[in-house]
């Protein structure tokens, strides 16, 4: 749609003044574009080059000495490998119990004729706009028992209101007829769900889950608070302790394994290399799941916007 | 007889159905109850001496000692006043420049060339899908006393000594933190004016043309009235948020250099309670601070129904 529309707004450039706003036009948001790519882009050049020059901060533009050790030494880090495995586990557990819930809620949430059924929508939309704190919250997930406990990362997760939101208003674009049709046939109340709604809702589903599993990859505050067992830490977690070594280390001097002259020190880790390296990784898995997804953001946010 | 026999049937059975459809989201009701509900329990911290690990005692109530304490002392007030301070100069910068993700679609759309439009969307888009870990990261690799910015300057003779940027201090650490939130969401943001903008009519535009228009002319009397309801549902939503900064990006950037400046609300809640410790004095604070969100909240509310007639809640 947006396409068809800007290929319409093409008329010939008629006025100096119209050009002139072109020239600005594509010159700003190649600025803005490259503000925006290029940070990924030095960090994974110096992730893949000489560690020495690295750390001295040499690599701007172009990787130099390229290798591939520091990937191989970071997958030997303590605790990383199990961080990522905590990390891939939430975020599949997660998005499955979030994508489902939020398809079963967003539908069931259309059906009129349930008793009391504003109320309890009402009851769910309003956590979205007001909650008792975090530290409340705190104090209810320990009393649950869910403090360094991995379901503490699930379980809150699993009623989203806006993602409810987003598919009931996909569920009440859906034609009525197709609902009443089935529950003519005698069709119950879940095979009505599973038989005629999911197929038909699976564009929205598809939207909650890629927001719900980004939200369950970047997610860091529910471990800053919950968790202080290290099995359970995930690779956000891991990155953070990592940098704010790097941070308390980095006012003393810019000495870091810095002193290029000597051999061997291409592929030997320093605490740079290290974190580059990681946030690599870290970064990674969104990079290539980001394009791929990236029209069902945009129409996931259109049908929120529906009614935000 | 017969008949109104068995229109109570028909009601029970009705009553039932209804109550059915319910019994199956119990289960999440319940969910939500336990963990969006139950927590205002904790408020009652608010008015008990609750120190871990010394288990909570009905005998330990204070009243509102907690809150009294807040105001005690001029020391007191004048760190509860700078935490306000920040938390209104990072909410108004933000609510200020709450027109920018609008013009930035506005322009955007203005790019006739759509391979170069959709590569600048989607990477415009991307920081928004990284945590605010990543971009710590990614700000420490730039900006640290090795990083690509202080390398940069040093080739080119600005300085001779790094300057240490993370460890910024004074009100300059308001607009640093507020371009990296800009960094993060800008193009994100402006994904909503994007839909809102191929929502308009062409033929407007196509009767501007005829009249002569300018584009900038279209953009002024076409493009931003027909936004301006989408950026008056969004304000509205920015400021039930004012007091909700959230903690997780001034978490990661703090130090202690930046820390006087950087301590919005959220984040001292969280410092009080898991740093200091005080977990009741912290509660306190958070139940003041949802209680204003919640008048903030139906004003916004209040404002969006009168001027568009339409609630957002």
């Amino acid at each position: 749609m947006a396409r068809a529309k800007a290929k319409s707004n093409k008329i010939e450039e008629r006025t100096p003044g119209d050009i002139t706003m072109s020239v600005i036009c594509y010159i700003v948001f190649f600025l803005c574009g490259l503000i925006c790519i290029y940070p990924f882009y030095y960090i994974f050049i110096n992730s893949i080059s000489a560690n020495d020059l690295s750390a001295r901060g040499v690599i701007l533009f172009w990787p130099q000495g390229v290798h591939l050790q520091n990937f191989v030494s970071a997958l030997q880090i303590d605790g990383l490998g199990q961080s990522a495995y905590i990390s891939v586990m939430r975020t599949v557990i997660g998005t499955i119990c979030t994508v489902s819930a939020s398809a079963f809620l967003g539908f069931m949430f259309t059906q009129e004729k349930m008793w009391h059924r504003k109320l309890w929508y009402r009851m769910v939309v309003a956590t979205m706009y007001f909650n008792a704190g975090i530290i409340p919250w705190f104090l209810t997930m320990r009393n649950l028992g869910l403090t360094n406990n991995f379901w503490g990362y699930i379980l809150p997760a699993i009623v989203s209101p806006f993602f409810i939101i987003l598919t009931k208003t996909f569920v009440e674009s859906v034609p009525k007829e197709l609902q009443e049709a089935a529950e003519i046939d005698g069709a119950g109340i879940l095979k009505i769900f599973f038989r005629i709604m999911l197929p038909v809702i699976k564009p929205i589903m598809a939207t909650v889950a890629i927001f719900s599993a980004v939200n369950q990859w970047n997610a860091f505050q529910d471990t800053l608070l919950l968790v202080t067992d290290k099995k359970l830490y995930p690779l956000q977690f891991i990155l953070y302790q990592y940098l704010n070594q790097a941070s308390s280390l980095a006012g003393q001097s810019n000495s870091g394994g810095g002193t290029g002259s000597l051999a061997g020190l291409a592929t030997s880790q320093t605490p740079t290399s290290i974190r580059m390296t990681i946030t690599i990784l870290v970064v990674i898995p969104i990079m290539l799941v980001y394009p791929i997804f990236q029209r069902y953001f945009v129409k996931g946010i259109m049908i929120g916007a529906v009614k935000g | 007889m017969k008949a109104v026999q068995k229109n109570t049937v028909q009601k029970n059975k009705k009553k039932w159905d209804s109550i059915k459809l319910f019994l199956f989201i119990l289960p999440f009701i319940i969910l939500v109850l336990i963990f969006s509900y139950y927590p205002l329990y904790g408020w009652i911290y608010a008015f008990f001496d609750y120190k871990p690990p010394k288990p909570f005692s009905w005998d330990d109530f204070v009243g509102l000692k907690w809150f009294a304490s807040l105001v005690e002392s001029d020391v007191k007030i004048q760190q509860i006043g700078q935490v306000l301070l920040n938390t209104f100069v990072m909410s108004a910068i933000t609510l200020g420049t709450s027109w920018l993700p609008m013009i930035f679609a506005v322009f955007m759309n203005e790019l006739h060339s759509v391979p170069f439009r959709k590569v600048i969307q989607t990477v415009t888009t991307l920081p928004n899908f990284i945590s605010w870990v990543m971009v710590y990261s990614i700000a420490f690799s730039m900006f640290n006393s090795t990083g690509m910015m202080n390398t940069l300057l040093t080739n080119l003779g600005v300085i001779s000594e790094p300057i240490l940027f993370l460890n910024q201090s004074g009100p300059g650490v308001w607009l640093t933190q507020w371009l990296w939130l800009t960094w993060k969401n800008l193009g994100w943001a402006s994904i909503m004016y994007i839909a809102a903008i191929s929502g308009i009519d062409n033929e407007m535009y196509e009767a501007a043309k005829v009249d002569g228009a300018t584009r900038m002319k279209m953009i002024w009397y076409i493009t931003i009235p027909s936004l301006l309801p989408t950026f008056f549902v969004l304000l509205m939503i920015n400021i039930a948020n004012f007091l909700n900064n959230g903690m997780e990006q001034y978490y990661v950037f703090q130090n202690a250099f930046n820390k006087e400046n950087i301590q919005v609300l959220d984040l001292y809640v969280y410092n009080t309670a898991m740093g200091a410790g005080s977990y009741s004095v912290s509660v306190a604070i958070s139940m003041l601070k949802s209680l204003v969100s919640l008048v903030l909240l139906f004003f916004a509310n209040g404002a969006s129904k009168l001027i568009r007639g339409e609630s957002f809640l």
